[in-house]
This record gives C-alpha cells, sequence and structure tokens, in this order.
C-alpha cells in the first residue's frame, strides 16, 4: 500500500478498529456468561451489582490513563485509597462533618500525589521506583495511623450517603458518577491544553519542552490527579461498605491496570483511550463476580481474566503495528 | 534596522566543561546565517542559548535590541520576542496530530482552557495550503505525524514558525538524514523564511546545503568563532577549503 492510499485508508472503520475489536470482546465475554447462566446473566439483577462495584475500578482507571498516556505509572494508588479513606472514616467519626472530611481525603490522595510527581520529575527517580516505594510507605503508614483496625462510619441515611452510594431510579449513584467522570475525563484529555500537554509529554518530552511545555508541572499535575481520583474512589467504597478496613484497595492495583489494558492504552505514553478505560472497566469488574455467578469454580476467574488481558493487549498492538 | 540578535562576549560552561569560551554573534533583519563546525564545536549550545532552553554564564545579548536578562529567558519568553527553533528530530510528536503539534504551548483556547478543535484544525488546514504547500500528498491536517516523510516534517516545523510570524527561525541540522529531494524541500523553506522579509540562523556540517541560501557563514570550533565569511565574498571551494583547515589544525593539536 502506498502512503497516499494509507492514509485515504483512514475512515471511520479503520479510525475506530481498536473500539470495535473491544465492543465485539465484551459482546463475546457477555455472550459467554449468558449461555454458561442465562438465569443470572438473563436478569437485572447482576447488572445493577456491578454498576455498584465497578465504578471504584473505574476511578481508578481514569487517573491511570493519564499517568500511562504520560508515559509514567503509579503503583501507589491502592495503597493512597485506604489512607484516603481512613481520614475520611476518622475525621468523618470525630466531627460528622462531611466537608472536613471530604476535604482531608482528596487532599491526602493530592499530596502523596503531588510528592510522587516531585520525586519523579525534581529528583528523577522513574516512576515505577518511587510509587512502589509510595505504595508500602503509605500502606504502613495508614495502618500505624489506624493501629489496624477497622472503623465502622456512622453513614448509613445521611444525605451524603444518598450522593455516593444511593439509588437514582433504583440506578445506583456510583454508576452515574462514574460515567460523568469518564465524560469530564474525556474532554480533559482529549479536548484540554493540560491532556494535550499530558500527550505530548509521554510521547515526546524534549519537543514539549522546546514548545515551552512546563513538562514537569504537567507530570505533578496528572500525579497529583490520580492521588486525588484513589482519593475519590476510597470515598464511594466507604459510602457502600459503611466500614474501613486497613487492607483496603488491596488486590486493585493489578485489576485497575488490567482494566486500562484491556481497554487500549499503550504503557509507552502519548496514546490513551478513554472509551476503552471506560469498558475495560466493565470487563475486568464484571468478569471476577460472573464468573463466580456462571458456576465455574473461583480458580478459574484468574486463569480468564488472565487469558482476556493477553488476547485483548495482542489485539491492540496488532492494530496500532497495522496503522503505523 | 535593528540587529535581532545580538550576542557579545557570551560563555557558558556546563559543571567544568566551557562550551562557549567568548561568543560575539549577531544575526541582522532579513538575513540567512549559517553556523558550521564539527560536532562539539558548540553550535548547538549556541542556539539554545538564543531560544532560551539554556542561559548564559556571562556577557551580553540583545534580542531586537532589548538587553536579555539570562535568569529570565527562557522559551516561553523567545517565543513572545519572536525566536522559534526547529530542533533536528525533535520538532514533532509522532503519535499526535498535525493540528495538535502546530498548536502545542499556543493553543487558542476558551477562557476555562479547553481547546477550540475545530478552529485550530480550519486554521492548520489554512497552514497546510498557504505555508507548507502540500499537494497531492494525501495527508490533512488530522493526519498523524508518523505518516509523514522526513521532509514533510521539517516542513511542517518550519510552517510553523512562519505562521506564529516569528522574526527569527532557528534551524538545528534540519535536513540531517533527508533524501536529496526532502532536503530540497527545506532548503525552498528556508528561502521562504527570507522571502517573507524574516531572519534564519540555519546549523549544519553540510556546506553545500547551507551554501546558497545563506547571506553569511560563521564558523564555530571549540566554543569560540574562528571565521566569519559573507557569501559574496567566498566561493563553495574556497569556504570548502577554509573548514578543511580549520579541522587540520585542530587533529594537529
Amino acid at each position: 500500500m502506498t502512503k497516499i492510499e494509507k492514509r485515504a485508508d483512514q475512515k471511520f472503520f479503520y479510525k475506530y478498529t481498536s473500539q470495535f475489536g473491544l465492543i465485539i470482546m465484551v459482546s463475546a465475554v457477555l455472550l459467554f456468561f449468558i449461555i454458561t447462566s442465562p438465569n443470572v446473566f438473563l436478569s437485572g439483577s447482576i447488572y445493577l451489582s456491578f454498576l455498584s462495584t465497578v465504578p471504584t475500578i473505574g476511578l481508578m482507571a481514569l487517573g491511570l490513563t493519564f499517568i500511562l498516556g504520560m508515559g509514567e505509572i503509579d503503583l501507589s494508588f491502592p495503597s493512597v485509597m485506604a489512607l484516603s479513606a481512613f481520614l475520611f472514616a476518622s475525621v468523618y467519626k470525630s466531627t460528622g462533618n462531611f466537608l472536613f472530611a471530604f476535604l482531608s481525603c482528596i487532599g491526602a490522595g493530592i499530596l502523596v500525589g503531588m510528592i510522587n510527581g516531585l520525586i519523579v520529575t525534581k529528583i528523577g527517580v522513574p516512576s515505577i521506583v518511587v510509587t512502589l516505594g509510595m505504595q508500602f510507605l503509605i500502606r504502613g503508614f495508614s495502618n500505624l495511623i489506624s493501629d489496624g483496625t477497622a472503623i465502622v462510619v456512622p453513614l448509613r441515611g445521611t444525605i451524603s450517603q444518598q450522593i455516593f452510594a444511593g439509588k437514582l431510579l433504583g440506578i445506583p449513584v456510583q454508576s452515574l458518577w462514574f460515567l460523568g467522570m469518564s465524560i469530564l475525563f474525556y474532554f480533559l484529555l482529549f479536548r484540554h491544553k493540560f491532556g494535550e500537554h499530558v500527550l505530548f509529554a509521554g510521547d515526546n518530552q524534549e519537543s514539549a519542552k522546546m514548545m515551552g511545555v512546563n513538562v514537569d508541572f504537567v507530570k505533578i499535575a496528572a500525579f497529583s490527579l490520580m492521588g486525588a481520583m484513589a482519593a475519590f474512589a476510597g470515598m464511594f467504597d466507604l459510602y457502600r461498605m459503611r466500614t474501613w478496613w486497613p487492607t483496603m484497595g488491596e488486590g486493585y492495583l493489578m485489576m485497575i491496570m488490567a482494566a486500562v489494558f484491556v481497554g487500549g492504552t499503550s504503557m509507552f505514553g502519548g496514546e490513551a483511550t478513554i472509551f476503552g478505560t471506560f469498558v475495560g472497566s466493565f470487563m475486568i469488574g464484571a468478569l471476577e463476580a460472573g464468573i463466580v455467578a456462571a458456576g465455574l469454580k473461583g480458580f478459574w476467574t484468574r486463569f480468564i481474566i488472565g487469558l482476556l488481558i493477553i488476547c485483548a493487549v495482542i489485539v491492540h498492538t496488532l492494530i496500532r503495528k497495522r496503522k503505523k | 534596522m535593528v540587529n535581532i540578535i545580538e550576542m557579545k562576549n557570551i560563555h557558558k560552561s556546563f559543571g567544568g566543561v566551557k562550551a562557549i569560551r567568548g561568543i560575539d554573534f549577531t544575526v541582522g533583519p532579513n538575513e540567512v546565517v549559517g553556523v558550521l563546525g564539527d560536532n562539539g564545536a558548540g553550535k548547538s549550545t549556541l542556539i539554545k542559548i538564543i531560544s532560551g532552553v539554556h542561559s548564559f554564564d556571562e556577557g551580553e545579548m540583545y534580542i531586537k535590541g532589548k538587553k536579555i536578562n539570562p535568569r529570565k529567558h527562557c522559551v516561553k519568553t523567545a517565543h513572545k520576542m519572536g525566536i522559534e527553533t526547529v530542533y533536528q528530530e525533535k520538532a514533532l510528536a509522532e503519535k499526535q496530530t498535525l493540528w495538535r503539534n502546530i498548536f502545542l504551548g499556543r493553543q487558542m483556547t476558551n477562557k476555562l482552557g479547553f481547546i477550540k478543535v475545530k478552529k485550530e484544525i480550519d486554521e492548520t488546514q489554512k497552514i497546510m495550503r498557504e505555508l507548507m504547500k502540500f499537494r497531492g500528498i494525501g495527508a490533512n491536517a488530522e493526519s498523524y505525524i508518523r505518516t509523514l516523510s522526513g521532509g514533510e516534517k521539517q516542513g511542517v516545523a518550519i510552517s510553523r514558525a512562519m505562521y506564529f510570524d516569528s522574526d527569527l527561525v532557528i534551524l538545528d541540522e534540519p535536513t540531517m538524514a533527508l533524501s536529496l529531494q526532502e532536503v530540497k524541500k527545506v532548503l525552498n523553506f528556508i528561502l521562504a523564511v527570507k522571502e517573507r522579509g524574516k531572519s534564519c540562523v540555519y546549523i549544519s556540517h553540510n556546506i553545500a546545503n547551507v551554501y546558497p541560501v545563506s547571506d553569511r557563514f560563521v564558523v564555530i570550533d571549540r566554543g569560540i568563532i574562528v571565521g566569519s565569511y559573507n557569501r559574496k565574498d567566498i566561493s563553495l571551494e574556497e569556504l570548502n577549503e577554509e573548514l578543511i583547515q580549520y579541522t587540520k589544525t585542530k587533529t594537529q593539536q
């Protein structure tokens, strides 16, 4: 194919191959579940349960999409989620004031993200190493200050619970928050200066600097955003369960990375997809529950998630290669 | 008319290494200056000082007659003063579209910082028609940079500089790793800059490329200017001979 033909070929289907591939994959997974356990997957209740659990994964996956688009990685967010939720729980329990609790929760998330970003940009430690350390440090810190004990938070019946864990026309509100945030993040990434700078920083840091982009600032801001999203997700989980556990967030790291990769965001930076992350979150979040509901043994969960991730990233990589 | 760039006795060290050791360098209005020299001679450091990537330790620099404070000079202020640099290879981000590359760092946004996408795409199409003169290559404003050839990429970068109406376009080895035909495209862009009444600094170690488009040549060696010639006083062969002399004395030392 000549270059001219290749360019003319960038038509609708060609441009959205990844998205179509993703939708086919989701349909295949759904079909598999419907066939194996029709009584569960043809009734609405399982989908309603997905709508209240998937947003926790999804909110953090949105933040991680920015980090990966920037060519960096964050491993610390599950611990940040725990720390922020702890602050929310203890501040709310002692003051009963939502605003104080909310601010300390989100503030802690932003602060940890900012520290990650500062170490990455100003000292030059690779993000995988910084955030690996931070993951342990924050987990340890939240265990220390909480003394390792769970906190039951009196959230039941509050107005804020209606807003963060209630139902609107029978739909769990978490899912509406996730949908709204996804739309916001889409515009932030593809229609806002900040998102454009994130993608350029991940693509060609030098050229971004040469054009006057403050790459350090962009990175610190993106890490802070990741921290804020982890805090936000922690708060949602807290409202859903009304109890803070010291182990909160454990097990989320790989699931969320899987959601972002299955969605089609590359780990080399410069490219990212919010739509992919949105669908990927539902796919990964639904699988675990779905496999159990389908009557398969729990052992199958990991196996099938693994299979799906590998298939998905092979497809995405092949599509990307063809586009070049 | 006042000179675009006037540098007096500029020094710059990195750690203990003196990259620039007392350079006087001027670029006049509507002048194309070719900067020649070996690898590591200090060419890139010199232009990075002008474009605000590096500061300088000693000396004085004036841009359009205005004295520059080395502590405050940066890429953004250089852009504002009409100085644009096109770096070899690093000029554009490959995985992004043409229009995003054109407006990076100078986006057309609303008050909240959201990009006016349609306006930027329309402007890019105008730039492609009027400045890049890309015809029949099938690229449009939404093409990804990775689908362009090397010469086209340089064309995009130089057109970007022309679009933002810069008074001085600095080109750092723009023809490296390009085919002959692609080189010709880049040289045409330099001539277009001159035609629009603007100035250009062209860095290269390929004399044959620099010669036909430059008004003046400056030779840099180990951080100092060792020779300066007007094109009308020297032929390509003589200039080549001079350069060989410099490299000879260098190897003898």
